[in-house]
């Protein structure tokens, strides 16, 4: 089974963002990156898959900036075999992402693509489930746990209220949710050897996909602030706050 | 100018997110129709037509939709999409699976998790774990949207729609329903609850979770919530994780017990009406938007909380 992982070079999660004053967006200037945590689950799940002998090749893809490589370069020293970087200063809405990833894929035939559920700059999710109605293919998403079966693919998935297992048949799309693996850390010997492995480098435009943007941002401000409220000495305090503020 | 809502439901009974989609779609403006897929959801239909302001309900009955799972009703709603300029859905885990693919096969890009409707173009939603909130116009003619529900008030129950029924799709689709373990409970939902009682790591076990904050909870007769590290911990179920990648929940009392308050948990609660915080940790995030703060150890807080309530 062939395994395709797009991932995204994204705000490192740790990071306060800031609205920048003239309400164009956030400071991105000299923050920290990093790829997105959700891809890092479905890059250590295709990696494991290797490691199990059923995935047979694991190739990253990410579409961004020039230091969208170091985001591939990651995911190689976790266990890829090889990357594409679909280079470009835009940004590319989830649509676009997905029409791109589609022309990727007439290329490469992989059994299986998995995506994380969400990017967490956006907090879109919505890239898998529109690649697959792209491609026609059944989806599985917010995987909490995958199975081959055959030539299908058991994906139980993290839904409200409980869990719900999915049978597809493959090739599929599935997205990732953060209890499906814990990635591991690089090890410096796997650093240094994902220094060899191929990068290939394309634009948006060698796929012939229109990715101009169909939303437009008319501003980024700050969500209200909260102020904090009083410290109380006791439980007794607390609860007799509470009974006078009406919250119980 | 015509709006499809999607109902979120579970074939018996209309769930409460619907009713708020319906409110932000009739700011959108418009006649709000309710399209309900199900299996033998009848009263589901039923309950639909009596939400406030529909003009009416599509009820599509038959097994191929009977989980409302993505492929089918990529193929149910995305020719229903000809007499509507916009289609409004739960931001739910049912909803976020089927949107972008109706998105997609319009070739619209979807406005995920809405918080306003500014004009008929013109959304504002949350960015960045809700750090930045994003005013964002659309250029495509027709809107797949899906709808945060704490946003927005649920309509009434005073309409008389008419219902008239759709054909399902027939399938087979490529992607097929297997089974479910679902959590019961008598307790409000989490995401529509009016008090909800939250632990985290510091609870320590799963025996000590339900020992301390599920009492806690029935006392204030609240939903119980979670943080992403009790629930990775296996101190409760995945559903409860409250958060940015979890459930968004706006109550009228949140109480959160032994959570430090990380971004991404803050992204999930912090439009609760009164917060309330107890850690041992003065300097823990959490206090920077709790009314209440209370430093102490819950194994003697929570206790003790749970005692003084209900008594006068
Ligand atoms: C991509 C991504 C998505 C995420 N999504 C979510 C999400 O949706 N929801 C979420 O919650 N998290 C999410 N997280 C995780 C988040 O970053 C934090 O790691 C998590 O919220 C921490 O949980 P916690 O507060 O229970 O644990 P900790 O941060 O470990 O906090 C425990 C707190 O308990 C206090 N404490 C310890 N002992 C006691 C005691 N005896 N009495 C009182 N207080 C005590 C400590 O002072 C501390 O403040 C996400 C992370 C990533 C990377
Ligand atoms: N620019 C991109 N390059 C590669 N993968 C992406 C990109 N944008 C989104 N994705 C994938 O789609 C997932 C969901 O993103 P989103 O729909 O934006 O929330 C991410 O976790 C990635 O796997």
């Amino acid at each position: 089974m062939k395994v395709l992982v797009p991932v995204k070079r994204v705000i490192d999660y740790n990071v306060k963002v800031r609205v920048k004053p003239d309400q164009t967006g956030v400071d991105l200037a000299n923050v920290k990156m990093s790829m997105n945590p959700f891809d890092e689950i479905s890059v250590e799940e295709a990696v494991r898959m290797k490691e199990a002998g059923t995935a047979t090749e694991v190739v990253i893809v990410s579409i961004g900036p020039k230091q969208a490589q170091e985001t591939i370069r990651t995911a190689l020293a976790m266990g890829g075999d090889r990357g594409i970087l679909i280079n470009t200063d835009e940004t590319v809405e989830p649509l676009a992402v997905a029409k791109i990833l589609a022309k990727v894929i007439a290329d490469e035939s992989p059994d299986l693509v998995l995506l994380g559920k969400q990017a967490i700059d956006d907090d879109s999710n919505q890239t898998g489930q529109m690649l697959a109605a792209l491609l026609d293919w059944p989806q599985g998403t917010f995987a909490y746990k995958i199975e081959k079966d055959g030539d299908a693919l058991t994906v139980t998935r993290e839904v409200d209220g409980g869990l719900q297992t999915v049978k597809l048949a493959t090739p599929a799309i599935v997205t990732v949710d953060l209890r499906l693996n814990e990635p591991r850390y690089a090890s410096l010997p796997n650093i240094m050897k994902a220094k060899k492995k191929p990068i290939d480098e394309k634009a948006p435009g060698d796929y012939g996909v229109d990715i101009s943007p169909r939303l437009s941002v008319v501003k980024v401000t700050e969500p209200p602030v909260r102020e904090a409220g009083e410290k109380v000495e006791d439980v007794a305090t607390l609860v007799s706050k509470l009974k006078s503020a009406g919250a119980i | 100018m015509a709006v499809l809502v999607i109902a979120e439901h579970d074939n018996a009974s209309l769930n409460d997110a619907t009713h708020k989609v319906v409110t932000a779609a009739a700011k959108f403006g418009g006649d709000v129709d309710i399209l309900v897929a199900g299996e033998g959801a009848g009263d589901v239909a039923a309950a639909a037509a009596k939400v406030s302001g529909v003009r009416k309900v599509v009820h599509a009955d038959g097994a191929s939709v009977a989980k409302q799972l993505a492929e089918a009703m990529e193929a149910l709603v995305v020719p229903m999409m000809s007499g509507y300029d916009a289609v409004f859905i739960p931001a739910t885990t049912t909803g976020k699976n089927m949107a972008p693919r109706i998105a997609a096969k319009l070739d619209v890009m979807q406005l995920s998790d809405i918080t306003d409707v500014i004009d008929t173009d013109t959304f504002e939603r949350p960015i960045y774990a809700g750090n930045a909130i994003l005013t964002v116009k659309s250029s495509d003619a027709k809107k797949v949207i899906t709808v945060r529900g704490t946003a927005f008030e649920a309509a009434g129950e005073e309409g008389s729609a008419s219902v008239e029924t759709a054909e399902v799709p027939a399938g087979p689709f490529k992607s097929e329903f297997v089974s479910e373990q679902m959590v019961k409970s008598d307790r409000p939902e989490l995401a529509g609850a009016k008090r909800v009682v939250s632990g985290g790591r510091a609870l320590g076990s799963k025996e000590e979770f339900d020992r301390l904050i599920v009492p806690l909870a029935d006392k204030l007769e609240a939903a119980v919530g979670a943080s992403r590290a009790a629930v990775d911990a296996g101190y409760a179920p995945n559903d409860y994780q409250v958060g940015q990648t979890g459930k968004i929940v706006a109550p009228e009392l949140y109480v959160a017990v032994g959570i430090s308050g990380a971004i991404q948990h803050l992204a999930g609660m912090k439009d609760s009406k009164i917060i309330v915080a107890i850690n041992k940790d003065e300097e823990a995030p959490i206090f920077q938007i709790a009314d209440y703060g209370l430093v102490a150890d819950l194994f003697n807080a929570v206790p003790e909380l749970t005692g003084l309530i209900g008594k006068d």
